[in-house]
C-alpha cells in the first residue's frame, strides 16, 4: 500500500474531475442523507438520547484513567491480557508477537480504523503472515491495493461496475460467464471466498466500538456478522482500540448505541452487535482460546487535557462524513489521511502534527452542516477553528494568507482609511464591470475568476452614500 | 407622551457596503417602516470574521472590539446578513472568554444582535410586508443563519406575504453553497464543485429569481450562475420585502 498522499491540493483536483467520484459520491448524499433524517425523526427522544450520550462520555472522560484500570482488571480477571501501547509502532510490536506466538498463516480482521491508524496489514504481511479483511468493503479496498475512504463504508468511492470488474480478475476460480451484475452476487460471492479463510483462521483481529469498564467487555457493531466469525472461529482473538472508546457500563453502551445506527446508516440498530468478554470459559460452546486488547494511546491523551478534548466522545459513525459538502466534493481519499471528512480534518493533525497536516482544518466552509447531525455534539467547526489557530500561532499558514489577513486586517481597524480604500475599490471594479455588471477576469483573483464572474459593485459604498444622505437630511430639516 | 424611538444600529456589512449598498437601504427602510430609528454608524467596517476564520485570533479580536464600541449604545444591532449576525452573536463572547469586561460587553451586545429578517419578525412582530415581486422565486438558506440562529420560517413567512411571488422551494436546501469566505478563494476547485451542484438545484426548481439573506452566498451564486449562462436573477431578500428592486439583479448589467 502507497502512504498517505500529503499534496492535498493536488488530490482535490483529479477528485473534483473523476466522474466516477462524483457518481459515487452522489450515492453518499442521496442514501445516507434522507435515511439518518428518518431515523432521527421517527424516534420522539432522538435528541434527549445525543445529549445523554454526550453526558456518557464526558463523563468517562472526566475519570478515563479510573475506567481503564477497571478495564484492565476486568479483563484480566476474565483471563484476557491487556496491552498498553503509546503508538503505532508499540501496538504493531505486540500485535505481530501474538501472532508469532501462535504460529499464525492467516488473520482475518473484522473492520478497524485502528487497524488502518497502525497500518497493520502491511506489517502483517511483511512478517510473512497473510491478513484477510473480512468486512465486504474493507475485502474490496483490499483486493483493490486502496485504503478505505471512509469509515464506516471503506468502498463508497467505487460504483458497482468497478467491484465487478475486480472480483472477475481477482476470483478466477468461478466459471467467467457467472452474472456479477448485482449487488446479492458480489456479496454470495464475496461469502464464498471469505467462507474458508474464516475456517483457515489462526488469530482474528477486530476492532471495538466500546470498551466495557464494569465487565471488561468490547462491543462491535455490523451488518454482515463477519465480526462474529473473526472473533469466535480462530483460536486467537486480539481486539484492537483506542483509549476513548472506554464507557462505564453495558447500560452507557446501550444508550450510545440508540444513536449509532440511526446517525450513520439510518437503521435503529445494526444488524449484528457482539459483545465479546474475555475467552472461551469452561462451559462456553464456543470463542477463542486466548484473548488479547490492544490499548492504543497514539495521541490521545495528549488531546484530554486542551482544546480538542471534544473530539474524545467521537464513535465513528459517519455522519459528518456524510453530511460534509467538501467530502461530497472531493471523496475520502483525496484527504490523504486515515480519516476524512471534518472528523478527519480535527483528528489528522493531532495525529500527524499540524505542520503536516494544515490544509485539512482549512478544507472548511464552517456550514456547520457536520456539528448539527453529530450524536455527540462535537463542536467540529470550533475544533478546526483551534487548529487554524494554532497554524496561525505557529506561522504555518503560508506567508501570502497571513500577509493578506495583516493588510486587510489594518485597513479594518481604520474606518475612515478603510472607507477611502473600499470607496476607491466600489468605482474602479464597478468601472470595471460596465454595463454587464459582472467581471470575468480580475488580477489577484483567479481563486474567485476561474469558475466565477464577479458581480460588480454599484458604484458607491453604502457608508458613503448614508452620509450623503444624512447631510441631505440635515439640509432638509434646517 | 410618545414612546421612546427604538433606536437600531445597522451593522451594514463590509460586503453590502461595498459591492451592494441598495440591500443596505432596503433594509433602512423595512426598519423604518417596523418603526425603527435606524443608525448607520460611519466608524464600522467588518465584523471580523476572515480574521477570526483564518485563525487570526489576535486581529479578530481587535476589530470585534471595535464593533462592540460603536455599537454598544443601540437598543439592538441589527445586519443584513445571518453570517455577520451569528457572529456577533455566538461567536464575540467566545473570542473574549477569560476577559470578564469585555466577555460582559461581547454578551450584552450579542444578546441585543439580529439578523434582520429575524429582527423583523421574531422582535417587532411583522408577520407581511407591502411589497409585490411577481414571479417564482426561490430561496437559499445561508449556513449561519439556517444553524446559528435558526433562522428557516422568518423569511418564508415574510415572502408568502408578497403580492404575485410564488416560493419554490431549493432541493437540497440545507447545503452549503460553497462560498464559506476566505475559503472559495483558498479552495476554488471544492467550492466550484459545491456552487455547481447548489446551481443544479436552483435550475431544478425553474424559478426566475434566486434569493437569499447573505450577500456572501449571492455572490458566489450569482457569479457561477452567471458565468454558466443560466438566466435566474439573483437578489437579496430585503429588496423583494422592501419593494426595492429598480436596480438591475446581482451580477446583471443595465437591461437593453
Amino acid at each position: 500500500m502507497s502512504p498517505p498522499d500529503r499534496s492535498f491540493s493536488e488530490n482535490v483536483r483529479v477528485a473534483v474531475a473523476d466522474p466516477q467520484l462524483r457518481r459515487a459520491m452522489h450515492h453518499v448524499k442521496e442514501g445516507f442523507i434522507g435515511k439518518r433524517a428518518k431515523a432521527a425523526a421517527r424516534l420522539p427522544e432522538f435528541e434527549t438520547l445525543r445529549d445523554a450520550a454526550r453526558d456518557i462520555k464526558d463523563h468517562t472522560l472526566a475519570h478515563l484513567d479510573l475506567y481503564l484500570e477497571r478495564y484492565e482488571a476486568e479483563v484480566t480477571g476474565r483471563g484476557g491480557h491487556v496491552h498498553w501501547c503509546a503508538g503505532p509502532a508499540e501496538a504493531r510490536a505486540a500485535i505481530l508477537d501474538i501472532c508469532r506466538q501462535a504460529g499464525a498463516r492467516t488473520v482475518t480482521k473484522g473492520k478497524s480504523m485502528i487497524g488502518e491508524e497502525i497500518d497493520i496489514n502491511a506489517h502483517l504481511e511483511a512478517a510473512g503472515m497473510m491478513p484477510v479483511e473480512t468486512d465486504l468493503g474493507e475485502y474490496i479496498v483490499q483486493m483493490r491495493h486502496e485504503r478505505p475512504s471512509h469509515i464506516i463504508a471503506p468502498a463508497v468511492h467505487l460504483t458497482k461496475d468497478l467491484i465487478e470488474a475486480d472480483f472477475r480478475a481477482q476470483h478466477r476460480q468461478f466459471p467467467a460467464d457467472r452474472s456479477l451484475s448485482e449487488v446479492p452476487e458480489l456479496v454470495d460471492e464475496a461469502r464464498q471466498v471469505l467462507r474458508q479463510r474464516f475456517l483457515d483462521a489462526d488469530v482474528g483481529i477486530t476492532g471495538a466500538n466500546f470498551l466495557v469498564a464494569e465487565t471488561g467487555s468490547s462491543i462491535i457493531v455490523t451488518n454482515e456478522g463477519n465480526g462474529d466469525l473473526t472473533q469466535i472461529l480462530p483460536r486467537v482473538h486480539i481486539v484492537i482500540a483506542s483509549l476513548e472508546k472506554m464507557v462505564p457500563t453495558l447500560e452507557d453502551a446501550a444508550t450510545i448505541l440508540r444513536v449509532l445506527a440511526r446517525s450513520a446508516t439510518g437503521q435503529e440498530f445494526s444488524t449484528y452487535t457482539t459483545v465479546s468478554t474475555g475467552p472461551k470459559r469452561p462451559d462456553d460452546v464456543d470463542g477463542p482460546e486466548v484473548y488479547h486488547v490492544i490499548l492504543l494511546d497514539n495521541g490521545r491523551s495528549d488531546l484530554l487535557d486542551g482544546p480538542f478534548r471534544e473530539i474524545l466522545r467521537c464513535i465513528r459513525c459517519g455522519a459528518c462524513i456524510n453530511h460534509c459538502p467538501v467530502y461530497h466534493a472531493i471523496g475520502g481519499h483525496a484527504y490523504g489521511s486515515v480519516y476524512p471528512g471534518p472528523i478527519g480534518a480535527v483528528l489528522t493533525p493531532a495525529l500527524e502534527g499540524i505542520e503536516a497536516a494544515a490544509d485539512l482544518p482549512e478544507a472548511s466552509t464552517f456550514c456547520g452542516r457536520c456539528e448539527a447531525v453529530c450524536p455527540m455534539r462535537i463542536p467540529l467547526p470550533k475544533l478546526l477553528r483551534h487548529w487554524r489557530e494554532r497554524a496561525f500561532e505557529r506561522r504555518v499558514t503560508p506567508k501570502t494568507v497571513r500577509a493578506g489577513i495583516g493588510v486587510w486586517a489594518f485597513f479594518a481597524q481604520r474606518p475612515a482609511l478603510y472607507g477611502f480604500a473600499t470607496g476607491l475599490a466600489a468605482r474602479l471594479l464597478g468601472m470595471l464591470g460596465g454595463r454587464r455588471g459582472r467581471i470575468a477576469r480580475l488580477p489577484l483573483a483567479g481563486g474567485w475568476t476561474r469558475f466565477r464572474d464577479l458581480p460588480a459593485p454599484e458604484g458607491q459604498t453604502f457608508r458613503s452614500q448614508w452620509a450623503t444622505r444624512g447631510a441631505a437630511r440635515k439640509g432638509q430639516r434646517s | 407622551m410618545t414612546e421612546a424611538p427604538i433606536r437600531v444600529g445597522l451593522f451594514v456589512t463590509c460586503l453590502v457596503d461595498l459591492f451592494r449598498p441598495s440591500v443596505g437601504f432596503a433594509a433602512v427602510k423595512l426598519l423604518e417602516d417596523a418603526g425603527c430609528q435606524v443608525h448607520a454608524p460611519a466608524a464600522q467596517t467588518c465584523c471580523g470574521q476572515p480574521a477570526y476564520n483564518s485563525g487570526d485570533r489576535a486581529d479578530a479580536k481587535a476589530i470585534a472590539a471595535a464593533v462592540i464600541d460603536v455599537f454598544e449604545g443601540f437598543d439592538y444591532v441589527v445586519a443584513p446578513s445571518g453570517s455577520c449576525a451569528g457572529m456577533l452573536r455566538e461567536h464575540y463572547p467566545l473570542l473574549f472568554a477569560g476577559d470578564a469586561g469585555m466577555e460582559a460587553r461581547a454578551r450584552a451586545l450579542a444578546a441585543r444582535t439580529y439578523e434582520l429578517i429575524s429582527f423583523l419578525t421574531d422582535v417587532r412582530g411583522l408577520s407581511a410586508v407591502d411589497a409585490t415581486f411577481p414571479g417564482r422565486v426561490t430561496y437559499h438558506d445561508g449556513c449561519s443563519g439556517l444553524r446559528e440562529l435558526g433562522i428557516r420560517a422568518q423569511p418564508r413567512a415574510l415572502l408568502a406575504s408578497v403580492a404575485g411571488l410564488e416560493l419554490a422551494e431549493l432541493p437540497d436546501s440545507e447545503a452549503c453553497c460553497g462560498f464559506g469566505g476566505t475559503f472559495c478563494v483558498k479552495y476554488p476547485d471544492i467550492s466550484n464543485a459545491m456552487v455547481g451542484a447548489k446551481a443544479a438545484c436552483v435550475a431544478e426548481t425553474g424559478a426566475e429569481t434566486l434569493l437569499a439573506g447573505d450577500l456572501g452566498c449571492l455572490l458566489n451564486m450569482a457569479g457561477k450562475l452567471k458565468r454558466d449562462g443560466v438566466n435566474v436573477r439573483v437578489r437579496h431578500v430585503a429588496e423583494v420585502l422592501a419593494g426595492m428592486t429598480g436596480q438591475p439583479a446581482i451580477g446583471d448589467g443595465e437591461p437593453g
